[in-house]
């Protein structure tokens, strides 16, 4: 890591390995989904997160607030369902938190306007069974890991591990948001598909930062 | 999977393809995935758009004409259209004096078109949105995203058409829209599980004895599986937690919505119907109006739904007002 741990370049490493990832794993994701909900999250991430490459293939973003932007925008216009607007609001949040030559902190503090960008879209609580629950327990960890003065590139990896873990409490979960909670209790027992492709996102950031 | 489709993944585009060529009336922008009525903006008159995940028809894009919806987006199989296409509709069918927005109560439309009507307003155009949610399978709705948008979509569409229509002004259109669905309840049941064109299988497994009741229209599955029981049985087991939530017992009666799930002939649709009638006759509820056939559906799914509308002489002079979709026709 340099002085400055985020540019445009790490970032866009950041969306395109997301991308890599989401496409890889879109059959797995639609699966969770048809198992509570209406079976087409991982088709609908798959088609957002490419026109996102394809539309950072045509013109790359010029500073980091202009990428994620551009990658909030592309995600709204072509996702749809309620992934849509929870993705896109994240990245757009993202946008007004973020300058060029940001540190690792302001990264975490981005990250952190994005999630309650979702928050505030979604009305979702801690234990609803929703992307949330992947997402909170990685951005506390994240915050705690700078903290206590590991670089990103550890604090990620530490984030990330903690996305996983939420991710699986989902499981156990009974959903209270999203077509999962028409399910009520027959929703235990499924880890919530929002969650695995937030686990997705911070895993991609391990990655992308972590080399 | 057996479709008449050809690559999955153009289905949405071919069906507006399809729509544009058999209905010259209607305008359609395949950009943005909007069917238009021919002659919209209506100078005048206020706006109505609804829109959706595709695999309803013919909801909503069977229900844009003179009577009824102004524009309608079609979403991706099952998944809600995005905002940039409700804010083009929203510019393209306000004739000066606003425009509604009927959503179906489910997250992402929900999400969808909050997102679009805050960029309309930032336009200047007023919107009124109306949410749909009519289904009693869902009954916590402290814990639950609340009670999914179904059968009385159909309703809210014709009647809330007919006050924009007759020129009545956003609020009062929006009004009776939300009357409507404040007065409607529904229920459904599914003998089979649907199969969305890009999964390639069914949703959820149904055995050839079993039934799924207090389905969605998405292929979710239900409140309840139970072994098939005849027609007069299932339509008890959807009759009664409607009855029990709603007293439809009024002196103007109900508007009766007896609905396909798209795999459902007609034939079994009218038993269902007979039985239906009888259960209400049984609960001293009258019956106004009727309305049989598929009109909300859930892509190859087979089975029915069940709405009730509680009916007063506006909403009946409303129904009755001319209509003309190539989905729901009448008096002209």
């Amino acid at each position: 890591m340099t002085q400055a741990d985020i540019d445009v370049t790490t970032l866009t490493d950041w969306i395109r390995e997301y991308a890599r990832v989401i496409g890889e794993n879109a059959g797995y994701l639609t699966d969770l989904d048809a198992a509570i909900g209406d079976a087409d999250h991982g088709t609908n991430m798959e088609r957002g997160m490419s026109a996102v490459v394809a539309a950072l293939d045509e013109t790359p973003a010029p500073d980091p607030a202009a990428l994620v932007k551009k990658v909030g925008m592309t995600l709204v216009s072509s996702v749809g369902g309620a992934s849509g607007p929870l993705y896109g609001t994240f990245f757009l949040r993202m946008a007004t938190a973020l300058a060029d030559g940001a540190s690792a902190t302001d990264f975490a503090k981005a990250l952190r306007a994005g999630v309650d960008g979702v928050v505030q879209r979604g009305r979702a609580e801690a234990g609803d069974k929703t992307m949330f629950d992947a997402l909170a327990p990685a951005l506390d960890t994240l915050d705690a890991e700078l903290a206590a003065g590991a670089d990103l590139a550890t604090a990620l990896v530490a984030a990330e591990a903690a996305a996983v873990a939420g991710r699986d409490a989902t499981e156990a979960m009974v959903a209270r948001k999203g077509r999962a909670s028409y399910l009520g209790q027959r929703s235990v027992g499924h880890i919530d598909p929002g969650a695995a492709s937030s686990a997705m996102l911070i895993g991609a950031a391990a990655t992308a930062f972590g080399a | 999977m057996k479709k008449l489709i050809n690559d999955p993944a153009d289905v949405v585009a071919e069906v507006l393809r399809g729509i544009a060529i058999a209905h010259p009336e209607l305008r359609v922008d395949h950009t943005h995935r909007i069917v238009y009525r021919g002659d919209a903006p209506v100078s005048g008159k206020v706006g109505l758009i609804s829109g959706g995940g595709s695999g309803h028809e013919p909801l909503h894009g069977g229900f844009v004409g003179p009577g009824m919806l102004d524009a309608a987006c079609a979403g991706e199989v099952f998944t809600s259209p995005v905002p940039d296409q409700m804010l083009e509709a929203t510019r393209g069918v306000n004739g000066g004096v606003g425009v509604v927005h009927i959503v179906k109560n489910y997250t992402g439309d929900v999400m969808n078109f909050e997102m679009a009507a805050e960029l309309a307003m930032a336009e200047d155009i007023p919107v009124e949105s109306v949410i749909v949610d009519d289904d009693v399978a869902v009954q916590d709705s402290t814990f639950t995203a609340g009670r999914r948008g179904v059968g009385a979509t159909v309703l809210v569409e014709k009647i809330a058409g007919a006050a924009a229509d007759q020129g009545r002004p956003l609020a009062d259109v929006a009004d009776v829209a939300r009357r409507v669905n404040a007065a409607a309840r529904s229920m459904g049941v599914a003998l089979t599980s649907c199969t969305v064109p890009a999964v390639g299988h069914p949703t959820f497994e149904l055995s050839d004895s079993e039934m799924e009741v207090g389905i969605g229209i998405h292929g979710e599955p239900g409140r309840e599986r139970m072994p098939l029981r005849p027609a007069r049985d299932v339509a008890e087991l959807i009759c009664e937690p409607i009855l029990a939530d709603l007293d439809f017992a009024g002196p103007d009666g109900a508007i009766v919505f007896v609905n396909g799930m798209g795999a459902t002939p007609l034939l079994e649709l009218y038993v269902m119907y007979a039985e239906v009638a009888a259960i209400l006759e049984k609960s001293g509820v009258q019956i106004a109006r009727s309305l049989v056939g598929p009109f909300i559906t859930s892509l190859d799914m087979a089975g029915c739904s069940v709405t009730l509308l509680r009916a007063d002489d506006d909403l009946l002079t409303l129904w009755d007002h001319p209509v003309n979709t190539p989905a729901l026709r009448k008096g002209c």
